[in-house]
Parts: C-alpha cells; structure tokens; sequence
C-alpha cells in the first residue's frame, strides 16, 4: 500500500461528511426517518406506496444539488472511466444488491454506524470487503 | 411541511457527496484500491458524517416523534442473515465496477453526466428485478398458489 498524498484532501473530505451527517439529522429529527438513498428510491418502487411526495422531493434534492453548488462555484466534474457495459452490470449489482442488503453506503455506513447497530457494521463491512476485494481483481489481477 | 424538509435534507446530502468529493467515482475507487496510489479520503467523509450522526440518532432514540410531531421510524430489525450479507456483497462489487453506489450516482445525474444516467437506469432495473423477485416468491409461497 502507498498513500497518495497529493490525491488526500483530508478537510473537504471532513467538511463534506459533517454536511452529510447534517442531513441525515435533518431526516431522522423532522422527517423521523432513516437517510438510507437506496430505502427512498426503493420506496417508489413499490406501488402500495401512499408516502410517493417526500421521497421524490428527497431524490430531487440530491440531483439539484449540483444546480446549488454552482451558484457559489462551478462543480468539479466528476471522472467516470467505466464502460457502458461495466455500468450497466454495476448499476444491476448495486440496484439488487442495495435492496436484499436493505441499503447502501447511507442508510448503513452513515445512519446505521451512527446508531450502533450491529447489522449495519455487518452491511458495511460486507460491502466495503466486496468493494476493496472488487477493485484489486479488476485493477491488480486482470490488470483492466 | 416533511416534503419541504424532505428536499432540504436532499439537497444538503447531496451537496455533503460534492464538497466531500465522492461524486467523482474515481476518487471513490482510489479510497477502494487498497493495494494501488491509497487516497484514504473517504474514510475522513465516513467520520465526519458518523460524528454528527451519533449525536443526532442519540437525540432521535429518546424521542416517540420528530419535533415535527411525525412518528419516529427506525429500523427494527435486527437479525443478521443470508439476506443481508449476500445483498451487502453484490452492492459492494457493483460498488467497486464502477465507483457509484445510489448517493454520488444520483449527484453526477444532476451534472448531465451521461454515464450516471445509465448507470441509475441500471440500478432502478435492479430495484424492480427485486420487487418482482420478491413478489413472485410471496404469490408462489402463498395457500393455492402452488408451481
């Protein structure tokens, strides 16, 4: 292992945690809800819905915060090197994935650590092995 | 008024993804490859966001309801099965293909990227192959619906 210091941006990577963790707050202190991404799209998607409204309004928020952002500065763009193909298998994984394992980096990592709770330490150390263990396959074995 | 408040905390989550620079799938996957050029800058995001969090769930335990009057729900399931491993496993490798779990994906579509526009398409086929999945099993394991 090296680290790559000039890649390390240790404070906006902290600045921009205590914002996520201020919203995931918000959720659980007004809404009483958990802020787990995959639990609200999840929710749309089953029609014996009945509470659609504040789950798109979640949603929308996410994606217009690009929009907000660029009213202070233009965002940084984001590098996507991944293939159509490799997109699309990564999007199944993680759509199928997020909803057997009842959520994702947000509602386990962030809401689930936060509580303490003993299945969210196992989603998270699951996701995050299979993670590490993905990229060393593709990047150090394959050699993609 | 929990629309309104639903938007908000969208937008300050997804702004938190910026800042924080995890919309940038390649500097999600530079935090996963251990073994390459380690930029272990998530990990600062995960505990920025766990601190606030601690405080905020162990405010949110000792309470019945928001103090917007709405019921408190958090989870109560607490077993740890095949389910949850499993599931947890297949995100982390669709995690690490491309460097976008549900949060940061939703973000750079808001940036007109093209690619997370797949990638999100993807990923709701994926959620609905799961509400199928799922409905079929309930119809096959239900009295008189055997085969």
């Amino acid at each position: 292992m090296t680290l790559d210091l000039n890649a390390f941006t240790p404070w906006s990577a902290l600045a921009g945690g205590v914002l996520i963790g201020i919203a995931a707050a918000m959720f659980v202190l007004l809404n009483g809800r958990i802020a787990g991404i995959s639990g609200v799209i999840g929710g749309l998607l089953r029609p014996s819905g009945g509470d659609i409204a504040w789950r798109a309004a979640f949603v929308l928020g996410i994606v217009a915060a690009p929009w907000a952002y660029s009213i202070v500065a233009a965002w940084p763009a984001p590098q996507i090197d991944a293939g159509q193909g490799a997109l699309v298998v990564a999007g199944l994984l993680v759509g199928i994935g997020t909803r057997y394992g009842s959520g994702c980096t947000s509602g386990h990592g962030v809401c689930g650590l936060s509580r303490l709770s003993p299945r969210s330490l196992v989603a998270t150390a699951a996701f995050m092995g299979a993670g590490f263990a993905t990229v060393y396959v593709i990047r150090h074995l394959a050699g993609l | 008024m929990t629309v309104f408040t639903s938007l908000l905390a969208g937008l300050v989550f997804g702004l938190g993804l910026i800042v924080a620079g995890m919309a940038n799938p390649a500097k999600v996957l530079a935090f996963l490859d251990l073994a390459g050029a380690w930029d272990p800058s998530l990990a600062f995001v995960m505990g920025g966001a766990i601190g606030v969090g601690f405080v905020a769930f162990f405010i949110a335990r000792q309470r019945t309801v928001s103090f917007l009057g709405e019921e408190m729900k958090l989870p109560a399931a607490r077993h740890i099965d095949r389910r949850l491993v499993f599931g947890s496993v297949a995100f982390g490798v669709g995690w690490g293909i491309a460097g976008f779990c549900p949060g940061p994906a939703l973000v750079a579509l808001g940036m007109g990227e093209g690619k997370a526009l797949v990638f999100v398409a993807a990923m709701l086929a994926g959620m609905g192959l799961f509400e199928l999945i799922e409905r079929y099993r309930a119809g096959a394991a239900s009295p008189g619906r055997k085969g």
